[in-house]
């Protein structure tokens, strides 16, 4: 890449910095240079967001639906997989999966759901309704 | 309260590179630089790892696994280093704490999903970013990120909830530094590229299958011509998307850290006099080119400009050129003469 072929476009990361990138000079030196983006992958991050916007809101329906318990959606909400909510609350895999049914879910102790809230970073109350006001 | 380490600040395009180079040069190797940090760790590498899901797409990587680079460059040059990581969140922030009243400037492992001063955006739960501590003011630790222009600050909770983040890659308070001030000789950096450029052709191109190296780039070439048929169109192009963001997202420095090589081959050119690293390094630039060449059309695809058979054919294709491009440069790597 050469350093006027560098793009200057906007992005998300734009907000907090700009990025180095190395390009050769027309002597073919190379040098590191500043960007501020690229729209070829600004429009990949946008992409990425959207599915997971799609999956939110996939999972607040099944929610809704009593296909499933809160918790499905706090974790598309919060990007998370099985392995990661294992890791913040302490339940094993499964006893997670069987905690995404609404049945079991209304069961669980308040100790229990402490658990989900803080690993979700919302009150149980939250947790309870998807009602989330994050700052 | 207030503690400072001697320090200096310099921005990287990636967070390894940048914390290795500066952790480094803050102990006497002077001559480092974020291309010589990244071709003496033999960072360059290609895989796509078969059968693996990660973030709903393809697991592909352009780079060795993290904290290769920082070990294999501190092994190559004779630095001894301190690693330690933390079963509890108290005597983590104890030991940092100390390493800062003591002057010593730490490396630090963390998360990214809670790290505030990030955009949203680039908030996933990645958690094998790298930064420096180098100071503590009030409740306040001083932060070098090497991939910010300036430094930065966190307060104790904040750096506690990065540093013992969760699932995989689990940082576990991990922090490490030199454990003493060397002055590095010019001999040793010399040394130390060839050693990094013959270990970064072993991987490029010895690696048996087509899943790592020159063979795993061409291998994803002929998987993206399948994509279309058997993910469907909105599938494939979050596959695409997710194949751009690796190779370009900040810390690539461009053309998936292809353009870092080619500058590393540059300044190696300054130990080895030997001009066909001049001529090689041009290639690692054409390589570099061609990757964004791909990411251009990947893009095409997934705006939903163009989608055809013909088009998932044409970036296919692109990768199995970049592959042997690619060959042509590390066999290249693999003939030179060094004179040591």
């Amino acid at each position: 890449m050469k350093k006027e072929e560098i793009p200057q476009d906007d992005g998300a990361l734009n907000k907090l910095t700009k990025e180095v990138v190395y390009a050769v000079d027309s002597s073919g030196k190379y040098s590191s240079e500043l960007s501020t983006g690229w729209d070829v992958k600004t429009k990949a991050l946008d992409l990425a967001w959207e599915d997971i916007e799609k999956r939110i809101e996939a999972a607040r329906q099944k929610v809704l639906n009593n296909e499933a318990s809160p918790i499905l959606y706090f974790l598309e909400l919060r990007l998370m997989d099985m392995g990661i909510l294992a890791a913040y609350t302490g339940f094993w895999k499964w006893t997670i999966k069987n905690h995404l049914k609404p049945a079991a879910f209304k069961n669980l102790s308040q100790q229990k759901l402490q658990k989900y809230a803080d690993a979700f970073n919302v009150s149980v109350e939250e947790l309870k309704t998807m009602n989330v006001h994050d700052n | 309260m207030c503690m400072t380490t001697e320090f200096e600040h310099l921005q990287a395009a990636h967070c390894e590179n940048g914390v290795t180079t500066n952790l480094l040069r803050s102990a006497g190797a002077t001559q480092l630089t974020e291309p010589l940090v990244f071709g003496i760790g033999s960072g360059l590498f290609y895989v796509q790892l078969p059968f693996l899901v990660i973030n709903n797409g393809p697991a592909i990587a352009f780079r060795t696994m993290p904290g290769l680079i920082f070990k294999r460059t501190c092994d190559a040059l004779g630095i001894p280093v301190f690693r330690k990581k933390f079963s509890s969140r108290e005597t983590g922030k104890k030991y940092l704490d100390d390493c800062l009243a003591k002057g010593q400037p730490v490396g630090a492992q963390v998360g990214v999903y809670y790290l505030t001063y990030f955009p949203k955006e680039y908030r996933f739960h990645f958690n094998a970013h790298n930064m420096i501590v180098f100071g503590k003011e009030d409740d306040r630790y001083l932060i070098s990120d090497p991939v910010m222009e300036i430094p930065t600050s966190l307060t104790e909770y904040e750096l506690d909830r990065v540093r013992f983040a969760k699932g995989a890659f689990a940082p576990r308070g991990q922090i490490y530094y030199p454990l003493e001030k060397r002055i590095v000789s010019d001999e040793q950096v010399a040394k130390a590229i060839v050693k990094g450029i013959k270990r970064n052709v072993t991987h490029m191109l010895r690696i048996p299958g087509n899943v790592a190296g020159v063979n795993g780039i061409a291998g994803t070439g002929k998987k993206i011509k399948k994509w279309k048929d058997k993910l469907g169109d909105e599938k494939a192009g979050l596959y695409l998307a997710q194949l751009v963001r690796m190779q370009e997202e900040i810390g690539t420095g461009g053309g998936g850290f292809r353009y870092i090589y080619g500058a590393f081959l540059q300044e190696a050119h300054a130990f080895h006099p030997i001009d066909e690293l001049l001529d090689i390094s041009k290639i690692f630039t054409e390589a570099g080119d061609k990757w964004r060449t791909a990411a251009v059309q990947a893009a095409g695809i997934y705006k939903g400009r163009i989608g055809s058979q013909a088009d998932y054919n044409v970036m296919g294709d692109y990768l199995i050129e970049i592959s042997e491009i690619e060959k042509k440069a590390f066999k290249a790597l693999s003939k030179i003469k060094w004179n040591t």
